[in-house]
Protein backbone atom coordinates (compact mmCIF):
# COMPACT_ATOMS: atom_id res chain seq x y z
CA UNK A 1 0.00 0.00 0.00
CA UNK A 2 1.39 3.44 -1.00
CA UNK A 3 1.85 5.88 1.35
CA UNK A 4 -1.65 8.95 0.53
CA UNK A 5 -0.98 11.46 -1.57
CA UNK A 6 -2.29 14.00 1.04
CA UNK A 7 -1.94 13.01 5.01
CA UNK A 8 -3.37 15.46 7.91
CA UNK A 9 -1.98 13.81 11.03
CA UNK A 10 -3.15 15.45 13.87
CA UNK A 11 -3.74 18.96 13.35
CA UNK A 12 -4.36 21.34 16.07
CA UNK A 13 -5.80 24.80 14.21
CA UNK A 14 -6.26 28.11 15.93
CA UNK A 15 -8.02 31.79 14.81
CA UNK A 16 -6.83 33.81 17.33
CA UNK A 17 -7.14 32.18 21.28
CA UNK A 18 -10.23 30.10 19.95
CA UNK A 19 -9.17 26.61 18.98
CA UNK A 20 -11.16 25.17 15.65
CA UNK A 21 -9.47 22.02 15.12
CA UNK A 22 -8.95 19.14 17.36
CA UNK A 23 -6.68 16.69 16.44
CA UNK A 24 -7.73 15.95 13.20
CA UNK A 25 -6.43 13.48 10.54
CA UNK A 26 -7.28 12.54 7.32
CA UNK A 27 -6.14 10.98 4.45
CA UNK A 28 -6.64 11.67 0.74
CA UNK A 29 -5.19 8.89 -1.74
CA UNK A 30 -4.12 9.55 -5.23
CA UNK A 31 -7.19 9.75 -7.78
CA UNK A 32 -9.60 9.68 -5.16
CA UNK A 33 -12.31 11.93 -4.44
CA UNK A 34 -13.05 12.34 -0.32
CA UNK A 35 -15.93 14.91 1.49
CA UNK A 36 -15.35 16.37 4.23
CA UNK A 37 -18.66 17.15 5.47
CA UNK A 38 -20.80 18.54 8.62
CA UNK A 39 -22.53 21.55 10.05
CA UNK A 40 -22.14 25.68 9.65
CA UNK A 41 -18.82 26.21 11.77
CA UNK A 42 -17.47 22.72 12.04
CA UNK A 43 -14.22 23.39 11.05
CA UNK A 44 -14.57 22.28 7.37
CA UNK A 45 -12.94 25.69 5.65
CA UNK A 46 -10.42 25.98 8.99
CA UNK A 47 -9.55 22.19 7.48
CA UNK A 48 -8.77 23.44 3.95
CA UNK A 49 -7.22 26.72 5.21
CA UNK A 50 -4.82 24.99 7.14
CA UNK A 51 -4.02 22.51 3.98
CA UNK A 52 -3.62 25.53 1.95
CA UNK A 53 -1.08 27.30 4.64
CA UNK A 54 -3.94 30.42 5.09
CA UNK A 55 -4.16 29.32 8.76
CA UNK A 56 -0.89 27.53 10.18
CA UNK A 57 -1.85 24.69 13.03
CA UNK A 58 -0.11 25.09 16.04
CA UNK A 59 0.69 21.30 16.62
CA UNK A 60 0.37 18.33 14.19
CA UNK A 61 1.88 17.67 10.73
CA UNK A 62 0.65 17.50 6.59
CA UNK A 63 2.62 15.59 4.01
CA UNK A 64 1.56 16.07 0.67
CA UNK A 65 3.23 14.32 -1.79
CA UNK A 66 6.24 13.64 0.58
CA UNK A 67 6.36 16.84 1.36
CA UNK A 68 6.07 18.49 4.83
CA UNK A 69 3.94 21.65 4.12
CA UNK A 70 1.94 22.75 7.78
CA UNK A 71 5.05 25.80 7.35
CA UNK A 72 4.62 26.44 4.26
CA UNK A 73 3.72 30.00 2.51
CA UNK A 74 0.47 29.24 0.55
CA UNK A 75 2.67 30.11 -2.59
CA UNK A 76 4.84 27.15 -2.19
CA UNK A 77 2.06 25.22 -1.06
CA UNK A 78 0.54 25.74 -4.09
CA UNK A 79 3.42 25.56 -6.23
CA UNK A 80 4.08 21.68 -5.00
CA UNK A 81 0.12 21.33 -6.49
CA UNK A 82 -2.14 21.83 -3.64
CA UNK A 83 -4.90 24.15 -5.20
CA UNK A 84 -8.10 26.06 -3.32
CA UNK A 85 -11.06 26.40 -5.22
CA UNK A 86 -12.12 28.63 -2.16
CA UNK A 87 -15.80 29.24 -0.43
CA UNK A 88 -17.11 32.61 -1.85
CA UNK A 89 -14.77 32.03 -5.18
CA UNK A 90 -12.87 34.95 -4.60
CA UNK A 91 -12.25 35.49 -8.31
CA UNK A 92 -10.61 39.09 -8.79
CA UNK A 93 -13.18 41.10 -10.23
CA UNK A 94 -10.85 43.71 -11.76
CA UNK A 95 -9.19 41.31 -14.27
CA UNK A 96 -10.92 40.00 -17.09
CA UNK A 97 -11.72 36.13 -17.02
CA UNK A 98 -9.11 35.47 -19.54
CA UNK A 99 -6.05 37.74 -16.95
CA UNK A 100 -8.10 35.30 -14.30
CA UNK A 101 -7.14 32.27 -15.74
CA UNK A 102 -3.35 33.33 -16.96
CA UNK A 103 -2.52 34.78 -13.53
CA UNK A 104 -3.94 31.40 -11.96
CA UNK A 105 -0.96 29.87 -14.90
CA UNK A 106 2.23 32.26 -13.95
CA UNK A 107 3.86 29.69 -11.72
CA UNK A 108 2.20 26.46 -12.69
CA UNK A 109 4.94 24.00 -13.70
CA UNK A 110 2.61 22.35 -16.48
CA UNK A 111 -0.36 24.86 -16.96
CA UNK A 112 -3.04 24.11 -19.31
CA UNK A 113 -3.32 26.03 -22.52
CA UNK A 114 -6.51 28.13 -21.99
CA UNK A 115 -8.50 26.14 -25.28
CA UNK A 116 -8.26 23.47 -22.46
CA UNK A 117 -10.46 25.83 -20.01
CA UNK A 118 -12.61 26.94 -22.82
CA UNK A 119 -13.44 23.01 -23.58
CA UNK A 120 -14.67 22.42 -20.10
CA UNK A 121 -16.26 25.50 -19.69
CA UNK A 122 -17.69 27.50 -22.94
CA UNK A 123 -19.46 29.76 -21.18
CA UNK A 124 -16.33 31.06 -20.31
CA UNK A 125 -14.89 31.61 -23.71
CA UNK A 126 -17.96 33.43 -24.18
CA UNK A 127 -17.40 36.10 -21.10
CA UNK A 128 -13.44 35.89 -21.50
CA UNK A 129 -12.95 40.01 -21.80
CA UNK A 130 -15.31 40.76 -19.22
CA UNK A 131 -14.66 41.70 -15.99
CA UNK A 132 -14.70 39.28 -12.76
CA UNK A 133 -17.31 41.51 -11.40
CA UNK A 134 -19.86 41.00 -14.09
CA UNK A 135 -19.84 37.31 -14.01
CA UNK A 136 -23.17 35.09 -11.93
CA UNK A 137 -22.40 33.53 -9.55
CA UNK A 138 -22.33 30.34 -11.78
CA UNK A 139 -19.98 31.78 -13.85
CA UNK A 140 -17.90 32.85 -10.91
CA UNK A 141 -17.63 29.07 -9.48
CA UNK A 142 -17.02 27.67 -13.31
CA UNK A 143 -14.03 30.64 -13.06
CA UNK A 144 -12.81 29.53 -9.92
CA UNK A 145 -12.65 26.00 -11.00
CA UNK A 146 -11.16 26.73 -14.12
CA UNK A 147 -9.04 29.06 -12.06
CA UNK A 148 -7.10 25.44 -10.02
CA UNK A 149 -7.56 23.60 -12.65
CA UNK A 150 -5.55 25.48 -15.38
CA UNK A 151 -2.23 25.11 -12.64
CA UNK A 152 -3.21 20.76 -12.97
CA UNK A 153 -3.18 20.58 -9.33
CA UNK A 154 -2.24 16.67 -7.95
CA UNK A 155 -5.17 17.86 -5.53
CA UNK A 156 -7.83 20.13 -5.68
CA UNK A 157 -9.76 21.77 -2.46
CA UNK A 158 -13.39 22.83 -2.99
CA UNK A 159 -14.91 24.46 -0.70
CA UNK A 160 -18.26 24.72 -0.90
CA UNK A 161 -18.54 24.87 -4.51
CA UNK A 162 -22.07 24.69 -4.74
CA UNK A 163 -23.19 26.97 -2.22
CA UNK A 164 -25.65 29.43 -3.44
CA UNK A 165 -26.31 28.21 -6.78
CA UNK A 166 -29.76 27.43 -8.76
CA UNK A 167 -30.01 23.48 -8.79
CA UNK A 168 -29.48 23.94 -12.57
CA UNK A 169 -25.97 24.92 -12.64
CA UNK A 170 -25.29 23.24 -9.47
CA UNK A 171 -26.52 19.72 -11.85
CA UNK A 172 -23.89 20.82 -14.83
CA UNK A 173 -20.99 21.51 -11.92
CA UNK A 174 -21.40 18.41 -10.76
CA UNK A 175 -21.42 16.73 -14.16
CA UNK A 176 -18.34 18.88 -14.61
CA UNK A 177 -16.34 17.82 -11.39
CA UNK A 178 -17.38 13.78 -12.15
CA UNK A 179 -16.01 14.03 -15.58
CA UNK A 180 -12.96 15.47 -13.22
CA UNK A 181 -12.92 12.57 -10.85
CA UNK A 182 -13.63 10.06 -13.65
CA UNK A 183 -10.25 11.37 -15.43
CA UNK A 184 -8.46 10.62 -12.12
CA UNK A 185 -8.13 14.07 -10.61
CA UNK A 186 -7.64 14.32 -6.83
CA UNK A 187 -10.19 16.13 -4.91
CA UNK A 188 -11.13 17.22 -1.58
CA UNK A 189 -14.39 18.50 -1.18
CA UNK A 190 -16.66 20.37 1.52
CA UNK A 191 -20.16 20.90 0.77
CA UNK A 192 -23.23 21.74 2.76
CA UNK A 193 -24.90 19.81 0.05
CA UNK A 194 -24.60 16.45 1.35
CA UNK A 195 -26.56 14.64 -1.45
CA UNK A 196 -24.50 16.46 -4.47
CA UNK A 197 -21.43 15.74 -2.47
CA UNK A 198 -22.05 12.36 -1.78
CA UNK A 199 -23.01 11.80 -5.73
CA UNK A 200 -19.06 12.29 -6.07
CA UNK A 201 -17.22 11.08 -3.52
CA UNK A 202 -15.57 7.55 -2.40
CA UNK A 203 -15.49 8.20 0.97
CA UNK A 204 -16.20 10.81 3.81
CA UNK A 205 -14.91 12.22 7.20
CA UNK A 206 -17.40 13.77 9.16
CA UNK A 207 -16.10 16.66 11.07
CA UNK A 208 -18.09 18.31 14.35
CA UNK A 209 -16.88 20.81 16.41
CA UNK A 210 -13.43 20.54 15.25
CA UNK A 211 -13.26 16.59 15.83
CA UNK A 212 -13.41 14.00 13.27
CA UNK A 213 -16.42 11.63 14.52
CA UNK A 214 -16.69 9.44 12.00
CA UNK A 215 -15.03 7.88 8.47
CA UNK A 216 -17.50 6.35 6.13
CA UNK A 217 -17.50 4.92 2.74
CA UNK A 218 -19.56 5.67 0.37
CA UNK A 219 -21.25 2.41 0.14
CA UNK A 220 -21.56 2.56 3.83
CA UNK A 221 -23.50 5.96 3.39
CA UNK A 222 -25.64 4.67 0.94
CA UNK A 223 -26.81 1.52 2.86
CA UNK A 224 -27.25 4.00 5.68
CA UNK A 225 -28.25 6.87 5.37
CA UNK A 226 -29.63 7.48 8.86
CA UNK A 227 -25.68 7.87 9.60
CA UNK A 228 -25.88 11.09 8.29
CA UNK A 229 -28.74 11.88 10.08
CA UNK A 230 -26.97 11.28 13.55
CA UNK A 231 -24.06 13.31 13.17
CA UNK A 232 -25.41 16.11 10.97
CA UNK A 233 -29.02 16.17 12.23
CA UNK A 234 -29.68 16.55 8.46
CA UNK B 1 -15.21 90.29 -8.44
CA UNK B 2 -13.62 87.09 -9.93
CA UNK B 3 -10.96 88.11 -12.40
CA UNK B 4 -11.60 86.16 -15.26
CA UNK B 5 -7.93 85.95 -16.33
CA UNK B 6 -6.48 85.02 -12.66
CA UNK B 7 -9.73 82.72 -12.55
CA UNK B 8 -8.05 80.19 -15.67
CA UNK B 9 -4.90 80.68 -14.61
CA UNK B 10 -6.03 79.04 -11.06
CA UNK B 11 -7.76 76.32 -12.42
CA UNK B 12 -5.03 75.47 -14.62
CA UNK B 13 -2.22 75.59 -11.49
CA UNK B 14 -5.39 73.49 -10.29
CA UNK B 15 -5.23 71.03 -12.97
CA UNK B 16 -1.02 71.10 -12.74
CA UNK B 17 -1.20 70.58 -8.73
CA UNK B 18 -3.94 68.12 -9.35
CA UNK B 19 -1.90 65.47 -11.76
CA UNK B 20 1.36 66.13 -9.14
CA UNK B 21 -1.38 64.67 -6.44
CA UNK B 22 -3.07 61.73 -8.85
CA UNK B 23 0.64 60.08 -9.50
CA UNK B 24 1.73 60.79 -5.85
CA UNK B 25 -1.47 59.67 -4.76
CA UNK B 26 -1.27 56.34 -6.62
CA UNK B 27 1.57 55.41 -5.12
CA UNK B 28 -0.29 55.43 -1.92
CA UNK B 29 -3.22 53.57 -2.88
CA UNK B 30 -1.55 50.93 -4.68
CA UNK B 31 0.35 50.38 -1.71
CA UNK B 32 -2.36 50.41 1.05
CA UNK B 33 -4.75 48.12 -1.61
CA UNK B 34 -1.79 45.57 -1.68
CA UNK B 35 -0.23 45.83 1.39
CA UNK B 36 -2.63 46.84 3.93
CA UNK B 37 -0.58 49.15 5.17
CA UNK B 38 -1.14 53.35 5.01
CA UNK B 39 2.16 54.72 4.65
CA UNK B 40 2.63 57.56 6.51
CA UNK B 41 6.04 57.98 5.41
CA UNK B 42 4.67 58.85 1.83
CA UNK B 43 4.80 62.17 2.00
CA UNK B 44 8.67 61.66 3.79
CA UNK B 45 9.40 60.12 0.12
CA UNK B 46 8.12 62.87 -1.96
CA UNK B 47 10.57 65.01 0.15
CA UNK B 48 13.18 62.51 0.04
CA UNK B 49 13.18 62.99 -3.89
CA UNK B 50 13.42 66.12 -4.09
CA UNK B 51 16.43 66.46 -1.99
CA UNK B 52 18.31 63.41 -3.54
CA UNK B 53 17.65 65.19 -6.95
CA UNK B 54 18.98 68.22 -5.84
CA UNK B 55 21.73 66.73 -4.24
CA UNK B 56 22.50 65.28 -8.01
CA UNK B 57 21.64 68.47 -9.42
CA UNK B 58 23.94 70.39 -7.45
CA UNK B 59 27.46 67.69 -8.48
CA UNK B 60 26.12 67.21 -12.28
CA UNK B 61 23.90 70.44 -13.31
CA UNK B 62 21.49 67.64 -15.32
CA UNK B 63 17.87 68.24 -14.45
CA UNK B 64 17.87 65.02 -16.29
CA UNK B 65 20.43 63.15 -13.93
CA UNK B 66 18.44 64.98 -11.24
CA UNK B 67 14.84 63.51 -11.75
CA UNK B 68 16.80 60.15 -12.59
CA UNK B 69 18.29 59.90 -9.07
CA UNK B 70 15.49 61.24 -7.42
CA UNK B 71 13.17 58.56 -8.44
CA UNK B 72 15.54 55.76 -8.29
CA UNK B 73 16.44 56.80 -4.64
CA UNK B 74 13.66 57.33 -3.02
CA UNK B 75 12.46 53.60 -5.02
CA UNK B 76 15.44 52.06 -3.40
CA UNK B 77 14.78 53.70 0.08
CA UNK B 78 11.21 52.25 -0.66
CA UNK B 79 12.60 48.27 -0.81
CA UNK B 80 14.86 48.43 1.72
CA UNK B 81 11.97 49.87 4.13
CA UNK B 82 9.67 47.31 3.07
CA UNK B 83 11.70 44.42 3.04
CA UNK B 84 13.68 45.85 6.71
CA UNK B 85 11.14 46.79 8.68
CA UNK B 86 7.37 47.36 6.90
CA UNK B 87 7.31 43.57 6.36
CA UNK B 88 7.58 42.77 10.35
CA UNK B 89 4.84 44.49 10.67
CA UNK B 90 1.70 43.42 8.45
CA UNK B 91 0.57 40.68 10.67
CA UNK B 92 0.56 43.26 13.35
CA UNK B 93 -2.50 45.78 14.29
CA UNK B 94 -2.81 48.92 12.19
CA UNK B 95 -1.87 51.02 14.93
CA UNK B 96 1.41 50.15 14.80
CA UNK B 97 1.92 49.97 11.21
CA UNK B 98 0.60 53.49 11.15
CA UNK B 99 2.77 54.13 14.40
CA UNK B 100 6.35 52.65 12.24
CA UNK B 101 4.98 54.64 9.12
CA UNK B 102 4.85 57.75 10.91
CA UNK B 103 7.74 57.14 12.63
CA UNK B 104 9.97 56.55 9.55
CA UNK B 105 8.59 59.38 8.08
CA UNK B 106 10.09 61.23 11.02
CA UNK B 107 13.47 60.09 10.70
CA UNK B 108 13.58 61.07 7.19
CA UNK B 109 12.37 65.08 7.74
CA UNK B 110 14.96 65.10 10.68
CA UNK B 111 17.66 63.34 9.11
CA UNK B 112 17.71 65.47 5.85
CA UNK B 113 17.68 68.69 8.38
CA UNK B 114 20.09 67.74 10.03
CA UNK B 115 22.24 67.40 6.51
CA UNK B 116 21.05 70.22 4.61
CA UNK B 117 19.36 72.44 7.20
CA UNK B 118 15.86 73.87 7.49
CA UNK B 119 16.52 76.42 4.54
CA UNK B 120 14.77 75.66 1.54
CA UNK B 121 16.23 74.51 -1.73
CA UNK B 122 16.45 75.44 -5.23
CA UNK B 123 16.16 73.13 -8.14
CA UNK B 124 15.76 75.30 -11.64
CA UNK B 125 14.02 74.26 -14.64
CA UNK B 126 16.02 72.87 -16.87
CA UNK B 127 17.41 75.22 -19.80
CA UNK B 128 14.74 75.40 -22.65
CA UNK B 129 11.46 75.58 -19.95
CA UNK B 130 12.57 78.34 -18.23
CA UNK B 131 9.99 81.79 -18.55
CA UNK B 132 6.37 82.03 -19.48
CA UNK B 133 4.45 80.75 -22.47
CA UNK B 134 2.20 83.25 -24.12
CA UNK B 135 -1.25 80.78 -24.47
CA UNK B 136 -3.16 83.32 -26.05
CA UNK B 137 -5.22 84.70 -23.37
CA UNK B 138 -2.85 84.46 -20.61
CA UNK B 139 0.52 83.81 -20.28
CA UNK B 140 1.86 80.64 -17.86
CA UNK B 141 5.05 79.47 -16.60
CA UNK B 142 6.67 77.26 -18.92
CA UNK B 143 8.26 74.69 -16.85
CA UNK B 144 4.62 74.31 -14.82
CA UNK B 145 3.20 73.67 -18.36
CA UNK B 146 5.98 71.11 -18.88
CA UNK B 147 5.31 69.52 -15.51
CA UNK B 148 1.36 69.02 -16.54
CA UNK B 149 3.04 67.35 -19.81
CA UNK B 150 5.42 65.68 -17.78
CA UNK B 151 2.93 64.08 -14.40
CA UNK B 152 1.09 63.26 -17.36
CA UNK B 153 3.12 61.02 -19.12
CA UNK B 154 4.17 59.42 -15.55
CA UNK B 155 0.74 58.65 -15.28
CA UNK B 156 0.57 57.01 -18.33
CA UNK B 157 3.51 54.92 -17.78
CA UNK B 158 1.97 53.70 -14.29
CA UNK B 159 -0.99 53.31 -16.29
CA UNK B 160 0.52 50.88 -19.02
CA UNK B 161 2.59 48.51 -16.37
CA UNK B 162 -0.71 48.32 -13.95
CA UNK B 163 -3.37 47.80 -17.08
CA UNK B 164 -1.20 46.34 -20.06
CA UNK B 165 1.74 43.86 -18.37
CA UNK B 166 1.91 40.37 -16.40
CA UNK B 167 3.06 42.25 -13.45
CA UNK B 168 0.86 44.75 -13.46
CA UNK B 169 -1.80 41.95 -13.93
CA UNK B 170 -0.58 40.81 -10.20
CA UNK B 171 -0.20 43.67 -8.60
CA UNK B 172 -3.62 44.35 -9.71
CA UNK B 173 -5.51 41.31 -7.92
CA UNK B 174 -3.08 41.76 -5.22
CA UNK B 175 -5.36 45.04 -4.87
CA UNK B 176 -8.07 42.56 -4.15
CA UNK B 177 -7.09 39.74 -2.84
CA UNK B 178 -3.66 39.30 -2.06
CA UNK B 179 -3.98 36.27 0.28
CA UNK B 180 -5.78 34.24 -2.52
CA UNK B 181 -2.52 35.42 -5.48
CA UNK B 182 -0.60 33.51 -2.82
CA UNK B 183 -2.84 30.80 -2.74
CA UNK B 184 -2.40 30.13 -6.75
CA UNK B 185 1.62 29.92 -6.03
CA UNK B 186 2.56 33.26 -6.68
CA UNK B 187 4.81 34.88 -3.84
CA UNK B 188 2.57 37.81 -2.42
CA UNK B 189 6.07 38.88 -0.27
CA UNK B 190 7.99 39.67 -3.67
CA UNK B 191 4.76 41.87 -4.67
CA UNK B 192 4.79 43.56 -1.70
CA UNK B 193 7.89 44.52 -1.94
CA UNK B 194 7.52 45.23 -5.61
CA UNK B 195 4.66 47.50 -4.85
CA UNK B 196 6.43 49.53 -1.92
CA UNK B 197 9.26 50.23 -5.00
CA UNK B 198 7.13 51.47 -7.38
CA UNK B 199 4.48 53.41 -4.96
CA UNK B 200 7.93 54.96 -3.39
CA UNK B 201 9.00 55.48 -6.91
CA UNK B 202 6.07 57.63 -8.03
CA UNK B 203 6.42 59.76 -4.63
CA UNK B 204 10.20 60.75 -5.56
CA UNK B 205 9.82 61.44 -9.64
CA UNK B 206 6.90 63.77 -8.39
CA UNK B 207 8.91 65.13 -5.39
CA UNK B 208 12.06 65.73 -7.77
CA UNK B 209 9.79 67.00 -10.79
CA UNK B 210 8.03 69.29 -8.59
CA UNK B 211 10.88 70.98 -7.20
CA UNK B 212 11.38 73.83 -9.76
CA UNK B 213 7.45 74.99 -8.85
CA UNK B 214 8.15 75.04 -5.54
CA UNK B 215 11.51 74.86 -3.22
CA UNK B 216 12.04 71.92 -1.24
CA UNK B 217 12.09 72.13 2.25
CA UNK B 218 12.52 69.45 5.45
CA UNK B 219 8.54 69.18 6.03
CA UNK B 220 7.51 70.17 2.56
CA UNK B 221 5.89 66.27 2.38
CA UNK B 222 3.61 66.70 5.13
CA UNK B 223 1.05 68.97 3.80
CA UNK B 224 1.36 67.06 0.76
CA UNK B 225 0.71 63.80 2.77
CA UNK B 226 -2.95 65.18 4.10
CA UNK B 227 -3.86 66.48 0.28
CA UNK B 228 -2.80 62.68 -0.82
CA UNK B 229 -4.85 61.04 1.74
CA UNK B 230 -7.59 62.58 1.21
CA UNK B 231 -7.26 62.71 -2.74
CA UNK B 232 -7.18 58.24 -2.35
CA UNK B 233 -10.08 58.63 0.18
CA UNK B 234 -12.82 61.11 -2.14
CA UNK B 235 -11.04 58.58 -5.46
CA UNK B 236 -11.50 55.02 -3.72
CA UNK B 237 -8.97 53.70 -1.42
CA UNK B 238 -6.89 51.36 -3.71
CA UNK B 239 -8.10 52.57 -7.41
CA UNK B 240 -5.86 53.83 -9.42
CA UNK B 241 -8.73 55.68 -11.60
CA UNK B 242 -9.88 57.43 -8.21
CA UNK B 243 -6.34 58.32 -7.44
CA UNK B 244 -6.24 60.23 -10.74
CA UNK B 245 -10.10 61.66 -10.45
CA UNK B 246 -9.65 61.98 -6.60
CA UNK B 247 -5.95 64.05 -7.57
CA UNK B 248 -7.99 66.51 -9.51
CA UNK B 249 -10.68 67.23 -7.85
CA UNK B 250 -8.29 67.76 -5.13
CA UNK B 251 -5.97 69.86 -7.06
CA UNK B 252 -9.07 72.45 -7.96
CA UNK B 253 -10.33 72.82 -4.72
CA UNK B 254 -6.91 74.07 -3.42
CA UNK B 255 -6.65 75.97 -5.93
CA UNK B 256 -9.81 77.89 -6.52
CA UNK B 257 -10.24 77.89 -2.81
CA UNK B 258 -6.45 79.72 -2.52
CA UNK B 259 -7.62 82.68 -5.06
CA UNK B 260 -10.36 83.84 -2.45
CA UNK B 261 -8.86 82.71 0.59
CA UNK B 262 -5.83 80.31 0.73
CA UNK B 263 -6.34 79.62 4.52
CA UNK B 264 -9.50 77.94 3.35
CA UNK B 265 -8.23 75.54 0.79
CA UNK B 266 -7.67 72.60 3.69
CA UNK B 267 -10.87 73.24 4.80
CA UNK B 268 -12.74 73.00 1.44
CA UNK B 269 -10.67 70.08 1.05
CA UNK B 270 -11.89 68.51 3.95
CA UNK B 271 -15.48 69.55 3.26
CA UNK B 272 -15.05 67.76 0.28
CA UNK B 273 -13.84 64.21 1.54
CA UNK B 274 -16.72 64.73 4.21
CA UNK B 275 -19.34 64.57 1.32
CA UNK B 276 -17.94 61.94 -0.39
CA UNK B 277 -17.68 59.77 2.93
CA UNK B 278 -21.26 60.48 3.73
CA UNK B 279 -23.04 60.15 0.05
CA UNK B 280 -20.32 57.44 -1.34
CA UNK B 281 -18.66 55.89 1.77
CA UNK B 282 -16.10 53.73 -0.84
CA UNK B 283 -15.08 56.68 -2.84
CA UNK B 284 -16.25 58.07 -6.08
CA UNK B 285 -14.62 54.83 -7.66
CA UNK B 286 -13.78 52.64 -4.88
CA UNK B 287 -15.69 49.55 -4.82
CA UNK B 288 -17.26 48.44 -1.25
CA UNK B 289 -16.40 45.60 0.57
CA UNK B 290 -12.22 46.84 1.66
CA UNK B 291 -11.67 46.81 5.00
Amino acid sequence: MSSPLLEVDHINSYYGDSHILFDVSLEVNKNEVVALLGRNGAGKTTTLNTLIGFVRPRSGRVVFDGTLTHNLQPHAIAQLGLQLVPEGRRIFGNLSVEENLVLAGLTAKNRWPLERAWEIFPRLRERRRSPGTDLSGGEQQMLAIARALVRQPKVLLLDEPFEGLAPIIVRDLLATCRALAEGGQTILIVEQNTTAAMTLADRAYILNNGHIVDALSAQSLRAHPELLHTHLGV
Amino acid sequence: MINWANFVSQLFNGLVLGALLALIASGLTIIYGTLGVLNLAHGAMFMLGGYAGWLAYTYTNSFVVAVIAGSLFVMLVGVIMERGIIRYFYSRPHEDQLLVTFGLGMVFVETVRFFFGSLSKTVPPPPGLVGITPLGFMFYPTYRLALLGIVLVALLALYLVLYRTRIGMVVRAGIEDSAMVGALGIDVYKVFMLVFGIGALAAGFAGIVNAPVVSIAPDVGEAILVQTFTVIVIGGVGSFPGAVLGGVIAGEIISLTSMFNPGYSHVMLFVAMTLVLVLRPYGLLGTAGRE
